[in-house]
């Protein structure tokens, strides 16, 4: 078993974990040491595995899952704890080792109870890579809630402003989201194989046998996709989204935004839409509609918020609707675009994050109203800032100029009326983002100097630049050398069109 | 009469013998010799539950059939033995406290005595052992419930419990009564089996509402709750975590048993539709309640009419994967309740505190007290990876086995309740870990066994889950039993 190399994703966070709860309660050195280590152990695991699996794939290993292994845990109902991965996972597990490996740097100065909140922290870690590594749905259903639970005392303990509020309410609407969930899973499972086959959880083969019938794929679908829906923050199921980034410390917010919230994503085409083909075929248009709702109602909100952080999480909402808006759309390439907007969504708001968290450690304040200058006062976060304002309006050179485009391209495929009034609608978001973040960029960056005090703060120091260095980097190099991602991305939605073409 | 027939009831005889050494010891015991009562009772007890996991299944009837002993039934007594040592071991400090230590040998020996009855219970074959079973599992209860004889809301509480617990017993007697009509003559389980194949007449179904209600009042069903909530409150701490988990299990148990025996054959017909309603109304009563109390006893009241609607799930399956799915959703039951009732006692004793207000701010002041109650708190809700997430996930996989709409919708009213669930218990996490202001409870420290206690149930919220062995031996002496 610890002869595959995945198991390792899970195991190294719990071996942070345990080395955590041997540190001493304000031994900050200490943690600092198990944290930096551990999660550029992760960072470095991470790019290897990409390294291995494109040397695997370009020697000609076409198995739909690389680094494959099953053992079985729960065997009266033949649970195991499986894994594998393809590219896209693959590529989530790299977008996570470096929001994690970002998070540990923008919480250096966490308090109170340094210990306890990169505890969490750290558990959660071990849900997201526990979840990209699974291809067994009950443990992926396993690890999905494992990330979600720690989101409660992470916002509730170390949160600001309306913190118990915001952190019950993402927690409950969460948990909602994962019961549907769950009751699809279980349908799913007794439907898994033909009359007096052997029943699995097991994704591959759930969609080898191909045997749920299509009334039931119909309801399956609608409680799977909203299940994952809610995480992926779809209206009208979003509205935990706002309120929670609001609250959260830095690295949640990073983390949540950034690798959490593609949780939704990821599941939705790899269980509802890879299982249940053709009621995806068949029901997409009602999740079409909703969002794209999101997508435009989340970049209109985002232009009325006064708060940053608010209207990043709204511009979340939008952006994570355009993810799954693409994967609706059913076609290689609008997916493909699908999964280059998560990645580059998680990066650039694990930057907006980040900055916000720099800003509002020095200022105290989040409200644009009250800041400006920001140019002269730091001008290494400044620049930052609008970089990341420059990925998410989709600037070319930018990871977010290759999303969307792909996204949009892919979209049109479909020719139908219907299909192309919604694509229109959601393209409309792109003007309506630029606004916002020209409008914030304008004050808060290039605007005057509104208070006199912020003139004697300082501007990053270095762990702060370590942790935004490694976001732009990466951001760019998706945005110049977007035809590596994009072809591993390509090759692993081959199975599930094969899937969504056959269900016809 | 052949008395080797007593040899076949081994694990009774292994209380019994428990019970006749703790009760000679107390009563011939000089005064310091009844210093050394707790301490024998619990190694006693320990070594008993050991021989009782490890002694060899055979299935044995006695009685012309009237007392089975097989797998499965050794495997529900061994599984309420190690919540009842684990009670001895938490209780083991307050049975010391000024009041009580004078009558500490009586606890003890009630307690036994009701632990006897339950195994009774399970083992029955027969109405009229089943019904002895239960007396001496209730009646005995009332007076410990009442244990704390100074104390007012103690006699309340004492009161209630046996009113409701000999009014329950009568209306299963009318039950049981209509049910010897309908099998003439008979109460046999396997008599009556034969005898209703196909029956649907309104008797018959006045017969198994009766039965459901009687034992639905040991188990605190909706609507036989009412007296649940003031007797948790009422009784000691120590008493209301053997009420809450030991005689709530057995009780499961033993319904498990009746159902799939004596009335499995008419299942889908008639009674199939009655617990259904039941469950929702158990589960979701119990959860809207718990949301506003304040009182952490009365708050585990409701949690427990909650989780014992959870607990019938299993029934509904009537099938091995169910009742295998429900001893473990029991097991994991058992340690995680009894943690939540140990920091409870624990902080009672020394502070006597017992509001939810008054855990403000735990963890600054007892970190290890607040982290064992946090992750008592996850896994009743069922988040993993602690155990509750496991034995919730596997009770709803054996409901949907049969693939029917209804089971579906049942296992999602189930779902949504969870999350009304994990509000309520997120609200005391949330005490202990987020409100403001100064801790109300002072550190200090816990003694050696209450301590004990708490490692031993924090390693089965840890462990349960995650080793699956435990769940496979539960499945597999499920099937022992539905073979039968």
């Amino acid at each position: 078993m610890f002869s595959n190399f995945l198991i390792w994703f899970v195991i190294v966070p719990i071996i942070m974990m345990a080395g955590l709860a041997c540190c001493g309660n304000g031994n900050m050195k200490a943690i600092r040491t198990v944290m930096v280590t551990c999660s550029t152990v992760l960072l470095g695991m991470a790019i290897w595995l990409v390294c291995e699996f494109l040397r695997l794939r370009g020697a000609g290993d076409t198995s739909e899952m690389l680094f494959q292994g099953s053992w079985m845990w729960y065997e009266p109902l033949n649970i195991h704890l499986a894994v594998g991965v393809d590219g896209i996972s693959v590529l989530m597990l790299l977008l996570s080792a470096i929001i994690v490996f970002a998070g540990t740097f923008a919480s250096w100065k966490i308090n109170p109870l340094p210990k306890n909140f990169f505890l969490w922290f750290a558990l959660l870690s071990t849900g997201v890579f526990g979840f990209f590594i699974s291809i067994d749905m009950f443990t992926m259903f396993m690890f999905y809630e494992v990330a979600l639970i720690p989101m409660y005392l992470l916002i509730g303990v170390w949160g600001t402003g309306r913190k118990e509020y915001s952190a019950m309410k993402l927690t409950l609407m969460l948990m909602g989201g994962s019961a549907f969930l769950m009751l699809g899973l279980l349908g799913i499972y007794w439907h898994s194989a033909p009359e007096g086959g052997e029943l699995t959880w097991n994704i591959l083969q759930i969609a080898h046998n191909n045997s749920i019938d299509p009334t039931w794929q119909n309801m399956l679908f609608c409680f799977t996709f909203v299940g994952f829906g809610v995480l992926g923050a779809m209206f009208p199921f979003h509205t935990w989204s706002p309120d929670g980034h609001a609250c959260a410390p830095t690295a949640v917010s990073m983390l949540h935004a950034g690798v959490l919230m593609k949780l939704g994503g990821y599941g939705c085409f790899r269980i509802a839409i890879y299982l249940l083909p053709s009621a995806a075929q068949e029901l997409s248009w009602i999740f079409i509609i909703l969002t794209g709702i999101s997508i435009v109602y989340g970049a209109f909100s985002a232009c009325v918020q006064t708060d940053l952080k608010y209207i990043n999480a709204y511009s979340s909402v939008s952006h994570c609707g355009m993810v799954l808006f693409a994967i609706l759309m059913l076609n290689q390439t609008a997916m493909t675009g699908g999964i280059l907007q998560m990645l580059s969504h998680g990066l650039m708001t694990a930057l907006f994050f980040a900055l916000i968290g720099m800003i509002y450690g020095r200022t105290h304040t989040r409200d644009i109203r009250q800041m400006g200058g920001m140019m002269k006062i730091m001008p290494y976060l400044g620049v930052c800032y609008m970089i990341a304002g420059f990925a998410s309006l989709g600037l070319p050179g930018m990871s977010g100029f290759v999303a969307e485009m792909t996204i949009f391209f892919g979209a049109f495929e479909n020719s139908d009326l219907f299909h192309r009034i919604f694509v229109i609608a959601a393209t409309t978001s792109i003007v309506i983002t630029a606004v916002y973040i020209l409008r914030v960029v304008g004050k808060l960056i290039l605007g005057p100097v509104q208070d006199e005090h912020h003139l004697q703060l300082t501007d990053a120091s270095w762990w702060e630049r370590l942790s935004t260095a490694t976001l732009i980097l990466c951001l760019a190099g998706i945005g110049f050398f977007p035809n590596w991602i994009n072809e591993t991305i390509q090759q692993s939605f081959v199975p599930i069109i094969n899937a969504l073409n056959t269900a016809i | 009469m052949d008395y080797s027939q007593f040899g076949a009831m081994l694990p009774e005889l292994i209380i019994l013998g428990v019970f006749f050494v703790v009760l000679l010891w107390d009563v011939f015991g000089g005064e310091s010799a009844r210093k050394a009562l707790t301490p024998l009772t619990t190694i006693l007890f320990g070594l008993a539950t050991v021989a009782i996991w490890i002694l060899p299944s055979s299935n044995i009837a006695a009685f012309g059939g009237m007392y089975v002993d097989d797998m499965a039934c050794k495997t529900m007594k061994a599984i309420l033995n190690v919540g009842v040592f684990i009670v001895l071991l938490q209780s083991a400090k307050w049975v010391e406290s000024d009041q009580v230590a004078i009558r500490k040998g009586e606890f003890y020996e009630l307690m036994l005595v009701t632990l006897f009855g339950m195994y009774l219970m399970i083992s029955a074959r027969h109405f009229l052992l089943f019904v002895i079973g239960l007396e001496s599992a209730s009646l005995p209860l009332a007076a410990m419930v009442a244990f704390n004889k100074r104390h007012y809301e103690s006699h309340e509480a004492a009161f209630k419990y046996i009113i409701t617990a000999v009014f329950s017993s009568a209306v299963l007697l009318m039950g049981l009564s209509f049910v010897y009509a309908f099998s003439g003559g008979s109460l046999y389980f396997n008599d009556i089996a034969a005898a209703v194949i196909g029956e649907e007449s309104g008797l018959l179904v006045c017969a198994l509402a009766f039965v459901i209600a009687g034992i639905g009042f040991k188990l605190s069903l909706v609507p036989f709750h009412l007296w649940t909530a003031d007797v948790y409150q009422g009784a000691p701490t120590a008493v209301t975590s053997y009420l809450s988990v030991i005689s709530k299990g057995s009780a499961a148990f033993a319904f498990f048993v009746i159902f799939v025996q004596a009335f499995g054959t008419l299942y889908s017909a008639l009674w199939e539709w009655m617990m259904y309603a039941v469950i929702i109304a158990t589960i979701t009563v119990g959860n809207l309640f718990a949301i506003r109390q304040k009182n952490m006893k009365r708050f585990m009241a409701f949690s427990s009419i909650s989780q014992a609607g959870y607990i019938m799930l299993g029934v509904m399956t009537e099938s091995a994967l169910g009742l295998g799915s429900m001893m473990y959703y029991i097991f994991v039951y058992i340690v995680s309740n009894l943690a939540v009732f140990s920091v409870i006692s624990a902080i009672e004793n020394k502070t006597g505190k017992l509001s939810m207000d008054d855990y403000d701010g735990l963890h600054k002041t007892n970190p290890w007290l607040s982290f064992a109650m946090t992750l008592a708190m996850f896994s009743l809700a069922g988040i993993p990876p602690f155990a509750g997430f496991f034995s919730k996930f596997l009770i709803f996989t054996s409901v949907t086995a049969s693939n029917s709409m209804a089971l579906y919708m049942l296992v999602l009213i189930a779902l949504i309740n969870t999350i009304i669930s994990l509000y309520y218990y997120l609200l005391v996490v949330k005490a202990i870990w987020i409100n403001p202001g100064e801790a109300k409870v002072e550190s200090f420290k816990s003694d050696g066994s209450q301590r004990v206690a708490l490692w031993i149930c924090v390693a089965g919220i840890i462990l349960f889950g995650l080793v699956s062995s435990i769940y496979q031996y539960c499945i597999d002496s499920a099937t022992n039993l539905i073979m039968l």
